[in-house]
């Protein structure tokens, strides 16, 4: 069976798995199996030959070539069970059966962008695939990454690069980078460093009965104006591309048409104005990128704006190298508090070293040595996993010579001055480039305060969550720690007055909820219908709600009142 | 027998440190694992239980502080800085990076902008275009008063791109507008005079500081934008005056830093071809072999130590410690400033100085 696949008499997709133990060959055709090619080898002994390759390189001959003629084959998961393959040619003995074409071909695209990723801890790795598709932003300055893989030029990720090479010292700061966190130099936030833009659509449907209007004119002490919120409006009552747009602006001016019953009165408005207004972050400008005009499938207009948002990294920002070693940004220092090398050079960031010892990300150590290598001598250094052997990941012996060469010490660690005293600091540190990315978790998206606020009308209580400015919850287990510290006032405070106060009448005869009859300025209990032993208190909206739901299922719950 | 003090022991030398306090006093040991007696020591009495003053007198400084210029160029210098603390060092230092003022791009008045850069990128990348200005013939820009010809610069770009090319713009293409702002202001009021973002009284050519020479970028070939066919770029800046504190754009300097003065010492004597090992070693051409004639014989000799970038190749491996002493000198700076362009380097650290005089000034006003 094998060989009519690989003489192309079936299609080299199909695998032929024997199993030893079910003492059956499993024959699978079906689509949606992951195959790998490798090359076969006779007794240990490669089928595809020098010559081949040659013909190769000179075009005479494609992949496809290969695979007819029994050269390469597919392989699928089970399929692999049968073979033993070896990662070298020169590890293949007797039992080998297939050859790997390249071993850094075992990982894929996104782990391919791992720099020496055989010599990290494997979860590590793992984390680093799990970021990669997080990243959404454009990044204003992106740079390829001066440690490269042979992965990295094949998907292209050097053209279109989404992080920097940032000048990372490994040393602890001023105390800001405790937890991972990292220590960011003002001017290279200044310069640039970290930029990045974020897009947001924001559409707005219109009724073919709305209309939309110019931006209307008010007066002012200086004759008439356009009102603040239209400024960005054009003549057309859209929102112009180019123009910097703040919380609270109108997006586009639209009137809708009232709802008369009655015959309109003459002179009487017949629309009322319906804006849309941008609610971004506040303080904040950001501009309007772009407006589409178009229709949706119900043929309304549906008005598409692109607002943009150009950020530079701030205090909790989150950051990762390309190891799984994300961090915050601490604090950002100015570059004269920075610490600075015997020749100038001054880190764009600062990190903490216990970021390292539980982690075991050997590969981001030898990153920074061959980003160092590779900026002293001009050559971009390689990385690739597994890649030591063939040559496509450059060995750390080849890299600590290249940097003595050029004058630096064989361990990458530099002589560093302090910034703040002038004097040289009591340890060497290890400093080099390292191509750090710029995660989607921006402090600005996910800032949230409140002191008022809108409150949800059934319960009354302030809204839950960040999208509808909702308030922090006082839970349960912050509760009990009141409860147990004794801090009878507050939990009075959170739980009843900052939240959903409510004054209610209780009659002391029945226990059940009155009402206030302000007609005649008593309060009347409706079950006694009388006014006599009614006294008002204080009770949470829910609580109140609460009994009152209960009376509705026929349980009746009463208050017993005593003197306080 | 008579007792006697140690201090008072014939191997003391009186009046001064012992051999290794004075150089733990006065270097900076840099072993291979890591450097040690990095921090001076400042307090006057630390070695009083030896009857020696650690004070600073303001005689023996001025007569040790030299200061000696070994390479100036247009924009780099290099100097020697001997006899004086870190801390002063470091001092000038910082205010050549965050203190010394500089013009640079503060407003961009967009009128146009088709290119592919975001305005706001457009602007940052305006901003950080170093320019060709004396700044002390500026004064500040503050929040209350007009932008007049004392305070700002105005710039203009404009161009655009023809139908069918591709254009690079460049920081050349800043034209300085030596009488102030060309837009008007948009004014509610359509009624009113229309008026100017600046206020210029006359021409900033006609003032004799830009007479002679016109203001403009220090660099002709930063790339500014790339535009693509049928793209325009129309906008105004302006510059005003400002401390690389506020943003490193105001920085008159690219860096600049000091290293210690690098001193090598072979502790014993070095031959043959350990001394051959030796000069191999270093990568930078510390050590050089010469023929010692007396027992015919290579030795290795310490030839250049100021070239030492503290590799520690020379120190690396065992043994090696105990024949050679990397070390660096407290009190002896090796200066290094790179300037932007907005003054020549050797201005830039008098500015410094002038800065930290200022402070001082300041600082006994306000005790006194």
């Amino acid at each position: 069976m094998r060989k009519l696949r690989r003489s192309g008499k079936i299609g080299e997709f199909v695998s032929i798995f024997v199993n030893e133990k079910q003492r059956c060959v499993y024959v699978a055709s079906d689509g949606g199996r992951v195959c790998r090619p490798l090359v076969i080898a006779d007794r240990g002994i490669s089928r595809v030959k020098e010559h081949h390759m040659k013909e190769l390189m000179d075009g005479v001959r494609t992949f496809d070539d290969f695979l007819r003629e029994g050269l390469i084959e597919y392989l699928d998961v089970n399929e692999e069970n049968n073979a033993l393959i070896s990662l070298y040619e020169g590890e293949a003995d007797t039992d080998t059966t297939h050859i790997e074409i390249e071993p850094f071909t075992i990982l894929g695209v996104c782990a391919g962008l791992i720099p020496y990723p055989h010599h990290n801890q494997s979860p590590r790795n793992t984390y680093q695939l799990s970021r990669m598709d997080t990243l959404l932003y454009l990044l204003v300055y992106p740079q390829r990454p001066l440690l490269t893989t042979k992965s990295i030029e094949l998907v292209g990720f050097d053209k279109l690069g989404a992080g920097q090479n940032a000048t990372v010292a490994v040393m602890s700061y001023s105390g800001y980078d405790i937890e991972d966190a990292i220590v960011m130099n003002k001017s290279s936030l200044d310069r640039g460093f970290g930029r990045c833009i974020v897009l947001k659509k924001y559409s707005v449907v219109t009724e073919p009965y709305d209309r939309i209007v110019k931006p209307q004119m008010i007066s002012s002490k200086s004759g008439y104006v356009v009102d603040s919120k239209m400024q960005i409006l054009d003549a057309d009552g859209i929102a112009a591309p180019g123009e910097i747009i703040r919380s609270h602006d109108l997006f586009v001016n639209k009137h809708s048409p009232k709802i008369i019953r009655d015959q309109a009165k003459p002179g009487e408005l017949r629309e009322t104005p319906t804006p849309v207004t941008y609610k971004g972050p506040e303080g904040e400008t950001t501009v309007v990128d772009r407006v589409v005009l178009s229709t949706d499938v119900n043929n309304r207009l549906c008005i598409k704006f692109l607002v943009r948002h150009v950020r530079r990294p701030e205090l909790g920002d989150k950051f990762s190298s390309r190891h799984g070693q994300k961090g915050v940004c601490g604090t950002i220092v100015q570059q004269e508090d920075f610490p600075f090398s015997e020749r100038g050079i001054c880190p764009d960031l600062i990190m903490n070293p216990h970021g390292y010892p539980s982690r075991m990300t050997i590969g981001k150590m030898i990153e920074l040595l061959g980003g160092k290598a590779g900026v002293s001598s001009g050559r971009f250094h390689y990385g690739s996993a597994f890649g030591e052997p063939s040559g496509h990941a450059d060995r750390v012996e080849a890299i600590s010579e290249t940097l003595v060469k050029h004058g630096f010490s064989y361990s990458g660690k530099d002589f560093i001055y302090s910034g703040i005293t002038g004097y040289p600091l009591q340890a060497y540190i290890f400093m080099g480039p390292i191509y750090y990315q710029k995660l989607k978790h921006m402090v600005l998206d996910k800032m949230h305060a409140r002191a008022r606020g809108p409150r949800v009308t059934l319960t009354r209580q302030p809204t839950e969550g960040r999208s509808r400015d909702g308030g922090l919850r006082l839970g349960e287990m912050e509760r009990d720690c009141l409860i147990a510290y004794g801090a009878s006032m507050l939990i009075y405070e959170r739980l009843m007055l900052s939240s959903d106060p409510y004054q209610v009448q209780v009659c002391r005869t029945c226990g059940l909820l009155g009402y206030y009859n302000y007609k005649l300025k008593t309060a009347v209990c409706s079950m006694c219908k009388n006014g006599d032993n009614v006294s008002t208190m204080k009770l949470p909206y829910a609580c109140k709600l609460l009994f009152q739901e209960l009376q509705s299922m026929n349980v009746v719950p009463r208050l017993k009142l005593t003197e306080a | 027998m008579k007792k006697v003090s140690f201090m008072d022991m014939p191997d003391v030398p009186k009046g001064q440190l012992p051999e290794h306090l004075e150089l733990q006093r006065t270097r900076v040991f840099c072993g291979s694992d890591a450097p040690t007696h990095s921090e001076g020591i400042q307090y006057s009495g630390a070695y009083a239980s030896m009857g020696i003053d650690n004070s600073l007198r303001l005689d023996s400084f001025c007569k040790k502080f030299r200061v000696e210029v070994i390479q100036l160029t247009e924009d780099e210098i290099e100097f020697d800085m001997i006899g004086i603390d870190a801390s002063l060092a470091n001092a000038f230092r910082r205010i050549l990076i965050a203190e010394v003022p500089t013009m640079a791009i503060e407003k961009v008045l967009m009128v146009n902008n088709t290119s592919v850069i975001a305005d706001e990128v457009l602007a940052h990348r305006l901003g950080l275009i170093p320019l060709d200005v004396d700044p002390r013939s500026f004064e500040y820009f503050s929040g209350n008063d007009s932008p007049n010809e004392r305070n700002t610069i105005v710039f203009k770009l404009d161009v655009s791109c023809k139908k069918g090319a591709r254009i690079t713009v460049k920081s050349d293409q800043l034209k300085w507008l030596p009488n102030g702002s060309e837009l008007e202001m948009t004014t509610p009021n359509p009624s009113a005079k229309p008026k100017s973002y600046t206020l210029f009284t006359c021409s900033q050519a006609s003032l004799p500081e830009f007479s002679d020479k016109p203001i403009g970028p220090k660099h002709q070939d930063i790339i500014i934008s790339k535009l693509g066919p049928g793209q325009a770029i129309e906008l105004e800046v302006h510059a005003i005056k400002g401390i690389g504190k506020t943003h490193a754009k105001w920085s008159p300097v690219a860096t600049a830093w000091y290293r210690m003065l690098p001193e090598v010492v072979l502790l014993k004597e070095i031959e043959g071809k350990q001394a051959e090992e030796l000069v191999q070693k270093c990568p930078v051409n510390v050590f050089q072999e010469i023929e010692d004639i007396g027992k015919g014989k290579k030795k290795a000799v310490v030839a250049n130590p100021r070239a030492c970038t503290l590799c520690r190749e020379c120190i690396r491996g065992e043994g090696w410690e105990e024949l050679v002493a990397v070390r660096r000198v407290k009190d002896h700076f090796i200066f290094r400033i790179e300037s932007t362009g907005a003054l020549p380097p050797e201005d830039l650290f008098t500015e410094a100085v002038k800065i930290l005089e200022d402070k001082c000034d300041r600082l006994i006003s306000e005790l006194s």
